[in-house]
């Protein structure tokens, strides 16, 4: 079969479509994830816990959907980067795997019986599921900024040598409590958007700090990153559309090399600015009582904070700290060309019928959450 | 610690978590096609009864899908964390069609489910009754999409190996798409879905006949049931003998395995209704057997043989043989790309290049196995004999007894005896675990009986696992089965304690449509579905 496009710029578009779900993820399931971060902490009453977790109730489920598309995805579009990472982070995986399995189960069997100790214990499963996958992911990003120690035998087969105590370094942490801070303003914008009274107003006020501190916490990273961490850059030719196999390349180590694309195209600014500037606007609006402003504003904070470090690394998607020359870069892990297409053609057909049908169901459930709604509908958590 | 490796213990955590999914999964499956199908007859009727009965078969759905989601999003990931070589090997051919599962349908169901529970206040009746279709079709298509790339473990087709890049890579998407298993397996799946949804509810609304509570929703819902799972009943044995054709054709090793059939018999084959399969001894003893029969159903002919046990092993030998030279040539074409010779000995037997890996278990390097570890490599293909033959036995009378069931639940529910026939309603309250019995052992006839093939005859099992440490694979798997026993255990307490506590007095919800509805229901205009005054008023 004839492919239309070049498999060069498909390796782009499917490295560009990864930071889209990744994105997505953090800005739709990023305030149910925030918001269940604040849930012990923002419900004071049985009747605000409610509140909150119907909040996000009719929609946390669809959101979640960003990260198992992002999961199949990386699958489908770059299978030695879903080999390698998820193998090798493997206990990490699976601490999150079961954070998220708490989510569901506890958002359904919460309600369903009035006992307070049943009811608090799963607020509290609620809040494991939204702060152990928020400080996990950005402990992984952390991680594949400094480089991960992973080799390719010769029938490229990965072995990750690290431990499960490595990731937790100082400078990995730092990306996990940047994620953190910055899922909890989103879901505190969230809130803030959804209820009324003294409820709103403490989430407005969580929402106001929490942008502070995810300021300083990603500006803090960046001069880290400049300072304390090497990067990496390739020094072979590179092939950009040959076979999808890692071991034929030269790597170089070098300090500052994570700020290389930043210099040669500087258009590529833009994803700090906007990771400084997103949480700062979303202060400065939630001051002014601004909720759509802020909400908007948490968001674009998001795309900044999440497009820095992919933009600053690329070509790499994961760098090899034991063997650079097996670092995973955009040419040389993804599916084959055909593979790609094909999976092009579904995502510019079904994401934007995603989009329009999840618009549809957000307008339908516009509208603040206030106690009235559990007089009428029986069915809420 | 005991002896497990690696392998074996990532094979047990994806047996058991699979399995686990697999509790939930026909429930959501037959449940959400059933609900839609009962708030139809509410929209059609405008009979307020019919609602009631949507949200309160509702409610148990919302439970069992809970669990059927959080057990899923394991299965997502499993592939990278425990199965890295399998991901690198076959991702380019196996990823696809689980992101389209969630670009096309898993987004859909989970978009729409939440509104199914908390738009029947903020939905015109047929906007909410598209909702929950689209909940129904959703879930169906996402079977369809996981079928699809569970067929191409059972029949790789559309792709071919790449020594570039040293996996599997695709060469015709339709073909993938398109292939025969999926459409067998999937009709054959969704239906054990829709039986498994229907005994669900025939067996709960029993309960109550016997109890005399809820009268009207459990009659109501019975007749639904029974005829829904009639059809389905139906559909599943005819199209699980489909399956079973399609196996004859793809996989004649399980199907041997499932028969307990050692030597080839003469066509038409016999149909081995009861056995004692011996695996040591490799022979099936005490044999109860109806001429022609499994000749007439696998192959659909009485001239072609159904091919034994011995003679498949025979034919594997020759295949790993093939495949050591379609190996060598492999490791030709990494030392030079360019090596002609080797491409063209690869292009004529890398359908054998399977065969010579599990060498491996065995030799480092298959070209250099002897005779008796060929010999030995080839007794690998056979699957574990015992198992398949009861599991498949198991499966297939429950099929038949599930037909009976409907069939007799349905004239009963006709003739409106239901409430009479007290030994009827206790015989459908006692098979509500059945479906779930016959969907695992059914899921161990297809997986299991694939064994040692990860990939039907491209990739050993025993080679696909990631090389993690066995005591990461220990911490998860007993964290993943404590965990979801605790959850099953929740789970079935939540489901029972609302199963008993019943419809009415679950809740009250206003609706103006149909808030003063009269004894047998609202007349209701057809356009525009509001009650409108009987004329006699």
């Amino acid at each position: 079969m004839n492919v239309p496009i070049d498999y060069d710029t498909l390796r782009v578009i499917w490295w560009a479509l990864l930071g889209v779900l990744l994105i997505g993820f953090a800005i739709f399931d990023g305030f149910d994830l925030g918001t269940a971060i604040l849930l012990p902490f923002l419900g004071r009453t049985d009747m605000e816990r409610r509140l909150l977790i119907n909040s996000v109730g009719p929609v946390w489920e669809g959101n979640q959907v960003w990260f198992i598309l992002g999961g199949g995805a990386m699958f489908a579009a770059w299978p030695p980067l879903y080999a390698t990472a998820f193998s090798g982070f493997y206990l990490a995986m699976f601490v999150v795997l079961l954070a998220l399995i708490l989510r569901p189960v506890a958002f359904k069997f919460r309600g369903k019986l009035e006992n307070a100790a049943w009811r608090t214990m799963w607020d509290w499963a609620l809040f494991i599921g939204g702060f152990v996958p928020a400080l996990i992911f950005g402990v992984a990003f952390g991680n594949v900024l400094e480089g991960v120690p992973f080799y390719f035998d010769d029938d490229l087969r990965p072995y990750y040598i690290g431990s499960f105590f490595g990731l937790l370094n100082p400078f990995a942490l730092l990306c996990g409590l940047v994620s953190v801070a910055m899922l909890t303003t989103h879901g505190a914008v969230y809130i803030w958007m959804k209820t009324v009274d003294a409820l709103a107003e403490r989430a407005r006020r969580a929402g106001i700090a929490a942008s502070l501190v995810t300021f300083a916490l990603f500006a803090v990273g960046g001069v880290w990153l400049y300072a304390g961490i090497a990067g990496y850059t390739i020094t072979s030719a590179i092939d950009s559309a040959g076979p999808s196999n890692p071991l034929r390349k030269t790597v170089e180590v070098a300090a500052g090399a994570w700020f290389d694309n930043y210099r040669t195209t500087p258009w590529t600014v833009i994803a700090p600015l906007l990771g400084l500037g997103g949480p700062l606007l979303t202060a400065v609006l939630l001051s002014l009582r601004k909720p759509l402003g802020a909400f908007l504003a948490s968001a674009v904070g998001l795309l900044g904070i999440i497009a820095t470090p992919g933009l600053a690394m690329f070509p790499f998607i994961l760098p090899s700290s034991s063997e650079p020359r097996m670092s995973l870069t955009v040419w040389d892990a993804s599916s084959s060309h055909l593979t790609l297409f094909v999976m092009l053609i579904a995502a510019v057909i079904f994401l934007p019928i995603i989009l329009a049908y999840t618009a549809w169901v957000y307008r339908v459930l516009h509208g603040k959450i206030t106690p009235k709604m559990f007089e009428t509908n029986r069915q809420a958590y | 610690m005991s002896g497990l490796d690696v392998v074996e213990l990532s094979r047990l955590q994806f047996a058991l978590t699979a399995l686990y999914h697999f509790l939930f999964v026909p429930l959501t499956l037959g449940l959400s096609v059933i609900l839609a199908i009962m708030e139809s007859v509410y929209v059609m009727t405008g009979r307020r009864i019919w609602r009631d009965i949507t949200m309160f078969w509702g409610i148990l759905f919302g439970i069992n899908f809970a669990m059927g989601v959080a057990t899923g999003i394991t299965m997502e990931f499993q592939f990278g964390t425990n199965w890295s070589y399998y991901s690198h090997y076959v991702g380019d051919v196996f990823g696809a069609p689980l992101a389209i599962e969630g670009l096309m349908a898993f987004f859909l169901e989970a978009t729409f489910i939440g509104l199914f529970f908390f738009g029947w206040d903020r939905l015109s009746k047929p906007g909410h009754l598209a909702v929950t279709w689209c909940v129904a079709f959703a879930s169906n298509f996402s079977a369809l999409w996981i079928l699809i790339a569970n067929a191409w473990m059972q029949h790789p087709v559309g792709s071919r190996f790449n020594p570039e890049t040293m996996r599997m890579e695709v060469t015709d998407f339709f073909a993938v798409l398109f292939n025969p298993v999926a459409q067998s397996k999937f009709v054959h799946t969704v239906s054990a879905g829709y039986v498994t949804g229907s005994v669900f509810v025939l067996a709960i609304s029993a309960y109550y006949l016997l109890r005399g509570r809820h009268v009207e929703i459990a009659k109501r819902s019975m007749t639904v049931a029974a005829s829904f799972g009639l059809a389905s009943a139906l559909s599943v044995v005819v199209l699980g003998d489909e399956s079973g054709y399609e196996t004859t054709q793809n996989q004649k090793m399980k199907i041997a395995a499932m028969e307990g059939m050692w030597h080839t018999e003469p066509a038409p084959a016999p149909l081995t209704v009861f056995g004692i399969p011996d695996q040591q001894a490799r022979e099936t003893r005490y044999r109860i057997q109806i001429p022609w029969l499994l000749g007439l159903l696998a192959t659909r002919s009485i001239s072609q043989p159904v091919p034994g046990i011995f003679e498949l092993v025979d034919d594997a030998k020759g295949r790993i043989r093939r495949g050591i030279e379609a190996f060598g040539a492999v490791q030709a074409l990494r030392r030079n790309p360019r090596d002609a010779a080797a491409r063209e000995t690869l292009d004529k037997s890398q359908d054998d290049l399977g065969y010579a890996m599990l060498l491996r278990r065995h030799v480092d390097d298959p070209a250099k196995a002897t005779d008796a570890q060929i010999e030995q490599a080839a007794w690998t293909t056979v699957p574990d004999v015992p198992v398949l033959f009861w599991a498949f036995r198991t499966m297939v009378g429950l099929g038949f007894y599930f037909i009976t069931l409907f069939a007799v639940m349905f004239l009963v529910a006709a003739r409106r005896e239901l409430e009479r026939r007290r030994w009827l309603l206790r015989l459908a309250f006692y098979s509500l675990p059945l479906p779930w019995i016959a969907a695992e052992v059914g899921w161990v006839v297809a997986e299991y009986g694939r064994q040692p093939w990860i990939i039907e005859g491209v990739m050993p099992t025993f080679l696909a696992a990631s090389p993690v440490p066995v005591s990461n694979v220990w911490i998860s798997l007993s964290g993943f089965v404590l965990f979801y026993t605790v959850l099953l255990v929740v789970d079935l307490y939540l489901m029972i304690k609302y199963a008993r506590l019943g419809p009415s007095e679950t809740w009250e919800v206003p609706d103006m449509a149909t808030r003063h509805a009269p004894p047998g229901g609202v007349r209701v205009d057809r356009e525009t579905l509001r009650p409108r005054p009987t004329p006699a008023e």
